[in-house]
C-alpha cells in the first residue's frame, strides 16, 4: 500500500535539504542579524544593509548574512551573532554602524572578536569549546554531581577557559529518553554533539578525546536530539537564555521566518505528516490530553478537551480560529511568536483543523502588529504554494485553507465571542456564553479558538508525546509558559520557563532583579485582568492555581515588575481607566461599574478619598464581577481587589493621611528647594515650564508653591539632588 | 443578501457616483467579496483599506461603502465608530501614537507624552496647525522591552526620554520638508 503523506513529506524535506545546502552556510562566515518589529526600532535594519556593505566592499563570497527573528532579549537590540564555521558564535549587543565597522574589520577579517560588546559578556576570553550540562531541576536524578567534578578535572589537568568553558542549563527537554540511569545530558558545543554520562569514566573519556583532542566519542552519543538545540547552540552561553526551556519559542532567533525551507530542516511539518499519515484525528487529541496543554490565552481550559468537544459536534462544518488580539499591555509574545516562527503556528493551526475536522481556519491579527500580518500571508501563501494547505494537504486528502482577519484596536475582542463577532463583520460584543463557541461559534457553526502561543506548542507535543511535554510542567498543568517580562526589571524580553518555576526565579535570575537597584514591590501578572502579587510572594509557583489563589490569574502572560517607586493604586486606577475605556458598552454592570470605581480611584489619588470609599470599592467591585456578561467585566476589578488585599496600607495613606507612600500622586506631593544644598546654577529656574522657581545666580532657589504644577522637571534636571519631593 | 442590489430606479447612476468615490483595488476587492458567501464580513477588511488609502475614514467612504456592499449604513457607521482604529476625522502626515501600555506607563510614559504635547502645542486627538503632526495614544505596540516608546508612523522609537523628543520631532519636519521639495521639484523644471 503506498503511503503518499510520507512520500510527500520526504519530497518536501529533499527540497529544503537542497536548498539549505545550495547555501553552504556550513563554510560561511554567517551574520546573524534579527529582524522584527522590536529589533527594527532599534536600528537592525540599518545595521543589516550596513553589514551587506562592508561584505560587498570586501569582495569576499564566503561571508552571508542570516535573517532571524526575535530572540526575546529587548532591552539589547539589536544583537548581532557572528558565526565562523567551527567556532562558538559570537553575539554582540546594541551594535549600532561604529561596532559593525569594527565587528567587520577586526572579528571577520581580523579574526579577534571585539569582546568589549559581546551580549552579557562575563569574560574577555573567547573559549575554543564549550561544554552545557543539563541541569533541569525537574529531572535531575540524584547521584553525582558530574558538572562540579568536571569542573575539578579541568584543574587537575590545568585545561584553561580559552580551551573550554563549562556551563550550567536548565532542562534540555531530553528527559523523557534517558532510561532510568543517573546521568547527565551536555551539549558539546560548536560540534552540537550531545552526550549522555552517567559515570566518571565516561567523563574522563569525554575530556581526553572531545576537548583536548576534538574527537568526538561516539559511544556516548545520546540517542535524541533536544528540542531546542538550534537555540542552545546559537544562545546557549547567555545566562538569560539558559535559565529558560523552550519550546514555543525554540525556533524565534534561529530561523529565518519568511524561508519554508529552513523551518522544514529543523524538522517543521514533521508533526503534520505523523498526524495526516496515521488518519486518526482522535490520536492528536489524546496526545494533547496526555501532554496537560491549557489554553495558554489566560483561560487555562484543556486544549485536548476543547478539540474533542468540537469534533465530537454533529454539525460538520467546522472553523478553528487563533486568537492573535494581543491586547494586554504589557504582553508581546504572540506578536513575537507569530514575527519569528509564522510556520510553526500556521503547523499548529492545520493540525487543529484536522483534529476537530475543520474546513477553514482564521487567524484573528491585530492591526496594530503590521509585520506579524506580513509574516503569516507570506507563510500562508508559502504553504499553499507547497500543498501544505488548500486541496488534499500532504497527499493526504484532507482539505484545508486558512486566512487572515485583522482586528480593529479593541480589546475586547480578545474574548471568544466577541472574536467571533468580528470576524463576521459587526461589531465586537461578546454574547452570553453558553452556548460556548465549541457547539455554536463562527456563523452559528462549531468553532475552537486557541491562543497563538497554544497552536505553538502543538507540534512540539506530537514530535515529543504528550508525556514528555506533560513531564516538563506541573501537577496540572503541562508543559511552559512564556511571559513577556517587562518594566522596572533589567532585563526586559521573552522568557519562557517551564510551568511551577517560581516567580523570583524569572524575575531575579533571568530578568537580572529590579532595575536600578530598586527594591521589588509587586509583580503585575496577567494585565488589566490580572492582580498583584506583592515582593514577600515571590517563591510563589507560576502555575494557573496558585496565581489565581493570590488573587491574581496568569492571563496572557504579561509580567510587569513594580518596585518601591510605582504607587499601587496609581497603578490600580491605570488599568482600571484601561478597563473601563476598553468596555465595549453592551452589559451595565461592566460599562457603569467600571465607571465608578475608576472614579472612586480617581478621587482617592486626589486626595479626596473618604473613609468609607474601601467599602464602596469592594462591594461595587464584587458587582461587576459577579454580574458583567463577559470576562473583561467579570476580571476587570481584579487589579483593585488584589492591590486592596496585599496593599491596603497604601490605600489608607491615600485615605486618611492624604499622603502618597511612593511619591507619586502629583496632587498628593510638592517639591521644595533644600537651601543647603542648591548651589544657584538657575537650571531649574531654566527648565521651568510655569517659570514658578525665583533666585539669583549663586544663591538658594525658592518655588512659588502656588503657581507650581509639581511636573518634576526640576527635580529630573537637578545635578545636586538639591530639590526634596515630599 | 441578494445579489440583485437594489430597487431605486437610478441605481446604475447612483453607483457609478458611489464608485468614484473609491479607488480601483478597493472597489476589485468589494466586487471580489460579493461574488463570496457572507460577503458582509469583509466589511472590516474593506474600512481597513479604505482608512490605509486615505488615512481616515469619511462620510462619503462609509456610505459608498455601504451602498456597494449591500449593508445598512447604520451598520458601517457603528463598526467605523466601535472599533478605536478607525479613524473619522482626517489627521497630519505624520501620525504621532504614544503607547500607554503598562511597561511605558511605569516607565514615564506620560512625561514623554507632555513634552510632545508642549513642542508641538496640541492634544491628543488634534493636529498641528502646519498639518504634519497628529497625535494620539495607543493600548501597547507591544514593544514593552523597549518602553517607554512611540510610534511615528509605521516607526517605533524607543527607550525614549522628554529631552529626545525636539530632535526627533526635527528629523520628521526634515522629511517632511524634504518631502514637499521633491513633489514641487518637477513643476520647477
Amino acid at each position: 500500500m503506498s503511503r503518499p503523506v510520507p512520500d510527500f513529506y520526504q519530497s518536501l524535506t529533499d527540497l529544503a535539504g537542497k536548498a539549505i545546502k545550495d547555501r553552504d552556510l556550513g563554510n560561511k562566515i554567517t551574520i546573524q542579524v534579527g529582524s522584527a518589529t522590536c529589533e527594527h526600532a532599534a536600528g537592525s535594519q540599518v545595521i543589516a544593509e550596513e553589514f551587506l556593505r562592508q561584505i560587498r566592499a570586501s569582495g569576499r563570497k564566503d561571508i552571508v548574512i542570516h535573517r532571524t527573528g526575535c530572540t526575546g532579549r529587548c532591552s539589547r537590540e539589536p544583537i548581532v551573532s557572528v558565526q565562523v564555521p567551527g567556532r562558538l558564535p559570537v553575539k554582540y549587543e546594541r551594535v549600532n554602524r561604529d561596532l559593525v565597522f569594527r565587528i567587520f574589520s577586526e572579528h571577520i577579517q581580523g579574526d579577534a572578536p571585539v569582546t568589549k560588546h559581546i551580549l552579557d559578556r562575563t569574560s574577555d576570553v573567547i573559549s575554543e569549546r564549550e561544554l552545557m550540562f543539563c541541569e533541569g531541576s525537574r529531572c535531575r536524578r540524584p547521584g553525582p554531581d558530574f558538572r562540579a567534578r568536571f569542573i575539578a578535572m579541568l584543574k587537575e589537568r590545568a585545561v584553561g577557559p580559552e580551551k573550554v568553558r563549562v556551563v550550567a542549563s536548565s532542562c534540555f527537554g531530553s528527559c523523557g529518553v534517558s532510561g532510568g540511569k543517573a546521568s547527565t545530558f551536555i551539549l558539546a558545543r560548536p560540534e552540537k554533539i550531545l552526550y549522555q554520562i552517567s559515570s566518571e569514566e565516561d567523563l574522563t573519556e569525554l575530556l581526553e578525546s572531545h576537548v583536548l583532542l576534538g574527537l568526538p566519542v561516539e559511544r556516548l552519543k545520546a540517542k535524541e536530539e533536544p528540542i531546542a538545540l538550534e537555540f542552545l547552540e546559537r544562545y546557549g552561553d547567555v545566562a538569560f537564555f539558559n535559565h529558560q526551556s523552550r519550546i514555543a519559542l525554540r525556533n524565534a532567533g534561529v530561523v529565518d521566518p519568511e524561508s519554508l525551507e529552513e523551518y522544514v530542516a529543523l524538522d517543521g511539518f514533521k508533526a503534520l505528516s505523523e498526524a495526516l499519515d496515521r488518519r486518526d484525528p482522535d490520536w492528536i487529541i489524546s496526545e494533547l490530553t496526555k501532554a496537560r496543554l491549557r489554553g495558554r490565552g489566560g483561560g487555562g481550559f484543556s486544549t485536548g478537551t476543547k478539540w474533542g468537544l468540537a469534533r465530537k459536534q454533529a454539525d460538520t462544518t467546522r472553523f478553528i480560529i487563533c486568537n492573535g488580539d494581543e491586547g494586554d499591555p504589557g504582553a508581546f509574545m504572540d506578536r513575537s511568536m507569530l514575527e519569528s516562527d509564522p510556520f510553526n503556528i500556521v503547523e499548529g493551526m492545520i493540525i487543529g483543523g484536522y483534529a476537530i475536522g475543520a474546513q477553514r481556519g482564521f487567524f484573528y491579527i491585530r492591526a496594530e502588529y503590521p509585520l506579524a500580518i506580513k509574516r503569516i500571508q507570506l507563510a500562508i501563501d508559502h504553504c499553499r504554494a507547497h500543498g501544505l494547505l488548500g486541496k488534499d494537504i500532504m497527499g493526504s486528502g484532507f482539505d484545508f485553507d486558512l486566512e487572515i482577519r485583522l482586528g480593529a484596536g479593541a480589546f475586547v475582542c480578545g474574548e471568544e465571542t466577541a472574536l467571533i463577532r468580528s470576524i463576521e463583520g459587526e461589531r465586537g460584543q461578546p454574547k452570553v456564553r453558553p452556548p460556548y463557541p465549541t457547539d455554536r461559534g463562527l456563523w452559528g457553526h462549531p468553532t475552537c479558538i486557541n491562543n497563538v502561543e497554544t497552536f505553538a506548542n502543538v507540534s512540539a507535543i506530537l514530535r515529543y508525546s504528550g508525556d514528555w511535554y506533560a513531564r516538563i510542567g506541573t501537577e496540572r498543568s503541562g508543559g511552559t509558559k512564556v511571559f513577556a517580562l517587562a518594566g522596572k526589571v533589567v532585563h526586559t524580553g521573552l522568557v519562557e520557563v517551564p510551568l511551577g518555576t517560581t516567580l523570583s526565579k524569572v524575575v531575579n535570575d533571568i530578568g537580572g532583579g529590579v532595575s536600578g537597584g530598586k527594591q521589588l514591590k509587586a509583580i503585575q501578572t496577567g494585565g488589566p485582568a490580572g492582580g498583584f502579587i506583592p515582593a514577600s510572594m515571590q517563591d510563589m509557583e507560576v502555575d494557573f492555581e496558585p496565581l489565581q489563589k493570590a488573587g491574581s490569574i496568569m492571563g496572557s502572560g504579561g509580567m510587569i515588575v513594580l518596585s518601591e517607586d510605582d504607587c499601587m493604586v496609581d497603578i490600580a486606577k491605570f488599568y482600571m481607566a484601561f478597563s473601563q475605556e476598553e468596555s465595549c458598552g453592551k452589559c451595565t454592570p461592566c460599562r457603569e461599574g467600571t465607571t465608578r470605581i475608576l472614579e472612586i480611584l480617581e478621587r482617592i489619588t486626589l486626595g479626596k478619598g473618604q473613609p468609607e470609599d474601601l467599602d464602596k470599592l469592594h462591594r461595587l467591585s464584587r458587582l461587576c464581577q459577579r454580574t458583567s456578561l463577559c470576562g473583561l467585566g467579570r476580571a476587570a476589578p481584579n487589579p483593585v481587589l488584589s492591590s486592596i488585599k496585599h496593599f491596603r496600607d497604601e490605600y489608607l495613606a491615600h485615605i486618611h493621611d492624604k499622603h502618597c507612600p511612593a511619591k507619586k500622586c502629583v496632587a498628593l506631593i510638592h517639591y521644595e528647594i533644600i537651601a543647603e544644598k542648591c548651589i544657584g546654577c538657575t537650571v531649574c529656574a531654566r527648565n521651568c515650564p510655569v517659570e514658578c522657581i525665583s533666585g539669583a545666580r549663586k544663591e538658594a532657589h525658592v518655588i512659588d508653591q502656588q503657581a507650581c504644577i509639581k511636573c518634576g522637571n526640576c527635580f529630573d534636571v537637578c545635578k545636586f539632588a538639591a530639590i526634596d519631593r515630599v | 443578501m441578494s445579489a440583485c442590489c437594489s430597487s431605486t430606479d437610478n441605481w446604475p447612476e447612483l453607483e457609478r457616483g458611489y464608485r468614484a468615490m473609491l479607488p480601483e483595488d478597493i472597489l476589485a476587492f468589494i466586487d471580489e467579496n460579493r461574488q463570496m458567501d457572507r460577503s458582509e464580513s469583509m466589511l472590516i477588511a474593506t474600512l481597513h483599506m479604505i482608512q490605509g488609502h486615505y488615512g481616515h475614514l469619511g462620510p462619503g467612504h462609509l456610505e459608498a461603502v455601504a451602498q456597494l456592499m449591500q449593508v445598512p449604513l447604520a451598520k458601517v457607521t457603528g463598526v467605523a465608530t466601535f472599533y478605536h482604529y478607525f479613524r473619522l476625522q482626517p489627521r497630519g502626515k505624520y501620525l504621532i501614537n504614544v503607547c500607554l501600555g503598562t511597561a511605558c506607563y511605569v516607565k514615564g510614559a506620560e512625561k514623554v507624552a507632555q513634552k510632545l504635547m508642549d513642542e508641538l502645542g496640541i492634544r491628543y486627538g488634534e493636529t498641528s496647525k502646519d498639518g504634519i503632526f497628529s497625535l494620539e495614544s495607543t493600548r501597547c505596540v507591544g514593544t514593552c522591552g523597549l518602553a517607554p516608546v512611540i510610534m511615528i508612523g509605521d516607526e517605533v522609537h524607543g527607550p525614549l526620554t522628554p529631552g529626545q523628543v525636539p530632535t526627533l520631532l526635527d528629523s520628521y519636519l526634515a522629511r517632511a520638508a524634504e518631502d514637499l521639495a521633491a513633489a514641487s521639484a518637477p513643476e520647477a523644471r
